[in-house]
């Protein structure tokens, strides 16, 4: 966090000087050293690292140059759309995902297998856009059943907008979601698929099956749950890639989240922006990996053990 | 009363270019309340056996051929009506109890899901059936391990957990395959008592499948010898033991290293013939033998080796002492003994010889020098040269893109970066066929030779810096008997022509026995006892050698 946080630190001072952003042209020397001073530009880095780091950890990023509006107040806003459409397109990588991955490692030959297994490869190998804008052209512009861009109708709760309460929004978060979540799901067939072959080959299966276990119940509760260990490290790590992918889908789609934000400040160099946004992914990544720890230490029991062991 | 009855049963594993037999027309019977030992040696085709009774082949294998019956039913009727007698009515027991049981279950709930299974009782009755037969197989405190999971039980009780997991719905006929190859011997001769014990009181059909032929002299009524797939002879264990009829199961029996005396040499019936009387130790003339002098190659001196749990908890109450103040002495030219079971550290010592371990404290001096006190470089290569190691799987131990000339020819151009390459050959080609093997080995890949042949290999490498110590790290342990007892034959011949000295480690006594000068009983790091062979075996001083010794499976109970 502290890495990335001074990254994005160094950002804010070393590309450009900030106050040519901020001010117009006719600005005198006088005025701009006035400036200067009053945003602390003065002080020693050291300095202005901590107050950084300071104000970072109580969520005040600054001022966006470009909209002029508090980058915190700005991130409030959008980040409900992100979440929205990364809760969604994980959950649809996940779930279909274990799915389709437990069917192919359980009927290897079948017709269906092969056919699930070519599709996954043109999914990893067909970057997102390119994807993202075959399907705006296929449902929006030729079926026309789909909206092509935006969030729909939202419904303001106050804290958090949510495009789930109205149909238009529903619709308007299945084409990125699924763009968004077609290469973490082609992830996770392969490796649930990788898992379940092995498993079913190990002594444990074996010794089920000679104890007359039924087969539904091997594959789906003794393969399964052994099989989804390492799913969960997978998936922890994908969610946050999700959201850094999120940028070019949320960009395809139009989709007023944190991602297209973020491109958006790319474009006018709005760097308070770019170094919040930084910080937040940082953080978003290290939530993750704790939390995916936590899971671990539930479903594994041989963990909880070794965890007992080292607190004891 | 005949309970089982193989007829004519034969498994095909159909591939690509060929279909192997894994098992041609077998004929087997099994009564209720016998023991029905089926050996062979690795390849045999008697877990192929034990698997097809209940049609548990791995594709691409299938029972091609014949019956099964139990009682009066046949169960292999067809594909799916063997598959209401597993677990049901037959019982499996499979080698690894460390990989047997899933490890995310409870052992509770893998047992309530058997017994639900095949018979029709609340979660309940089935909790205290579990819990009782926990009990029935030696678990202590079952209340309590009921919900544990399987990587808190040791071995031992883990193996109690699978045949209570085997027998958990009242099987007529239970199949052990090499049910504890796995296991340290004092925990073998429990679960072999168990099995014996559950056998009598349930009037069980029992076949164990084992390559150990003391486990079958000990334990099985009737036994079947296997070989590549055919049945060899069947018979009394005392008949077959005793008076083999068939030549295989003669040299079968004979390469058993007998643990009741010493043998010179083990009588290899199918491969000895004349032309390999002769000396064929062919690289003694490049050999600059060290002539025997009376005196300590190795002392090894309040040796002490312990393993940190953690990083941040050193010296803490975590840390394991693998190796707890051992001292011993090797005499030149001697072959030195180290056994115990797994855990004893008897495999850190050796590691710590041949300087791959850093000792915690302690000394090891090689031929009057310290060789844990040296720091430079090039005095430990020195050393190096001096001391080889053999170790015990001939599968990981030889690096599997190299050729075997390769393999060979490392550690000679390390220690003699000069040699011209007409005499590299040469001395690969003499050090091959040392170990007899033929010089066109040298260009091919580990992987096209058998175990035997790897350990073999693996004893040329060693050869190839003319060390003066050779470590032999189980070298014997990975393979079948037969292979066993020439590998065994060829470290003596080259131990006597060479002037080697050996320092062989393994938990096998009867080899031990063959192989050792003296030997020293190692448990839980400690050193039990030092003494020449024969006086251990027999007037062992140490209370843990005679419990040693009485567990050991002897072939030679037979005659009793």
């Amino acid at each position: 966090m502290l890495v990335v946080a001074f990254v994005s630190f160094s950002l804010f001072n070393f590309v450009g000087d900030p106050i040519n952003n901020m001010v117009g042209e006719e600005t005198s020397d006088e005025e701009r050293a006035e400036l200067r001073k009053t945003l602390g530009l003065m002080d020693p880095i050291h300095v202005q690292f901590s107050r950084f780091i300071v104000n970072a950890s109580k969520g005040e990023f600054g001022i966006s140059y470009q909209l002029r509006r508090p980058v915190s107040e700005l991130i409030v806003e959008r980040l409900p759309a992100t979440i929205e459409l990364v809760v969604i397109s994980a959950l649809i990588a996940l779930i279909t995902g274990t799915l389709l991955g437990v069917y192919t490692g359980i009927n290897r030959k079948g017709f269906l297998s092969d056919f699930v297994l070519a599709v996954s490869l043109l999914g990893v190998s067909l970057p997102t856009f390119v994807i993202g804008i075959l399907f705006i052209y296929l449902f929006a512009v030729i079926l026309g059943i789909l909206p092509s861009f935006g969030r729909g109708e939202v419904v303001d709760l106050g804290f958090w907008t949510t495009g789930f309460l109205t149909v238009s929004g529903l619709k308007a978060i299945i084409l990125p979601s699924v763009t968004l979540s077609l290469f973490q799901m082609t992830y996770i067939i392969r490796l649930v698929r990788a898992e379940m072959m092995e498993i079913l080959q190990t002594d444990y299966i074996k010794f089920a099956r000679a104890r007359g276990i039924s087969e539904n119940s091997i594959k789906y509760k003794h393969a399964l749950k052994n099989g989804l260990i390492p799913v969960i490290t997978i998936a922890g790590i994908n969610i946050g890639t999700l959201i850094a992918f999120s940028i070019i889908t949320e960009t395809v789609f139009q989709w007023p989240g944190m991602g297209f934000l973020f491109i958006q400040a790319v474009q006018f160099v709005d760097i308070p922006i770019m170094s919040a946004y930084l910080v937040f992914i940082a953080f978003v990544f290290v939530m993750i990996n704790f939390i995916v720890d936590i899971l671990y230490y539930l479903i594994d029991p041989r963990i909880r053990v070794k965890g007992d062991v080292a607190s004891g | 009363m005949t309970f089982l009855k193989i007829n004519n049963l034969s498994v095909d594993y159909q591939m690509r270019k060929e279909t192997v037999n894994a098992a041609k027309n077998v004929n087997i019977e099994v009564n209720k309340g016998e023991i029905l030992g089926l050996v062979g040696e690795s390849g045999s085709g008697k877990s192929t056996v034990g698997n097809a009774i209940i049609n548990l082949i791995d594709e691409p294998g299938k029972v091609s051929s014949g019956s099964v019956i139990l009682g009066d039913i046949n169960i292999h009727e067809n594909s799916e009506s063997v598959l209401k007698y597993r677990g049901n009515k037959i019982g499996l027991i499979f080698q690894d109890p460390q990989t047997s049981l899933n490890p995310i279950l409870t052992v509770g709930e893998q047992l309530i899901e058997t017994i639900q299974t095949h018979l029709k009782l609340s979660k309940e009755e089935a909790k205290n059936k579990s819990i009782n037969l926990l009990k029935e197989v030696g678990i202590k405190d079952a209340e309590t391990r009921f919900d544990n999971y399987p990587h808190q039980f040791s071995g031992g009780m883990r193996q109690r957990v699978v045949i209570s997991l085997a027998l958990c719905c009242e099987p007529e006929l239970l199949i052990a395959d090499e049910p504890t190859t796995a296991l340290d011997v004092s925990i073998q001769s429990q679960i072999l008592e168990l099995i014996k014990k559950l056998t009598k009181e349930r009037n069980l059909a029992v076949i164990l499948i084992t390559h150990d032929m003391g486990v079958i002299a000990e334990t099985a009524d009737r036994v079947a010898v296997m070989k590549s797939g055919n049945l060899v002879e069947i018979g009394e264990t005392k008949k077959i033991l005793i008076k083999p009829q068939e030549n295989y199961t003669k040299s079968l029996v004979s390469s058993v290293p007998p643990t009741n005396k010493k043998i010179s040499r083990f009588v290899i019936i199918e491969k000895e013939n004349s032309s390999k009387k002769e000396n064929n130790i062919k690289i003694l003339n490049r050999w600059t033998k060290k002539e025997i002098i009376d005196q300590d190659l190795v002392q090894v001196k309040n040796l002490s080796k312990s393993f940190e749990d953690n990083f941040f908890t050193e010296n803490s109450k975590n840390s394991v002492m693998a190796v707890n103040d051992v001292s011993f002495e090797i005499k030149e030219g001697e072959s030195f003994g180290l056994v115990g079971e797994s855990g004893s550290g008897k495999s850190t010592i050796a590691k710590m010889i041949v300087n791959l371990f850093k000792p915690s404290s302690g000394d090891i001096l090689f031929d009057n020098v310290c060789i844990t006190k040296i720091k430079q470089k090039s005095e430990l290569m020195k050393f190096r040269k001096q001391i080889q190691m053999i170790f015990q799987d001939p599968y990981s131990s030889l690096n599997g893109r190299l050729k075997v000339k390769d393999i060979i020819s490392e550690p000679i151009t390390l220690h003699n970066p000069s040699i011209s390459n007409i005499d590299l050959n040469n001395y690969i080609y003499d050090l091959l066929e040392s170990v007899e093997l033929n010089q066109k080995s040298a260009y091919r890949y580990p992987h096209e030779f058998s175990g035997g042949q790897r350990q073999r290999i693996s004893i040329a490498r060693a050869l190839a810096t003319q060390p003066r110590l050779l470590v032999c790290d189980e070298p014997t342990s990975a393979l079948d008997v037969s292979i066993q007892a020439q590998i065994l034959n060829l470290l003596k011949d080259l131990q006597e022509q060479l002037n080697l000295t050996i320092l062989f480690i393994s938990h096998d006594l009867p080899v031990v026995r063959q192989m050792c000068d003296r030997i020293g009983v190692l448990k839980d790091g400690k050193l039990c006892e030092v003494s020449n062979t024969e006086d251990l075996f027999l007037k062992p001083g140490h209370k843990y050698t005679r419990e040693l010794l009485r567990l050991m499976p002897k072939i030679e109970s037979i005659y009793n």
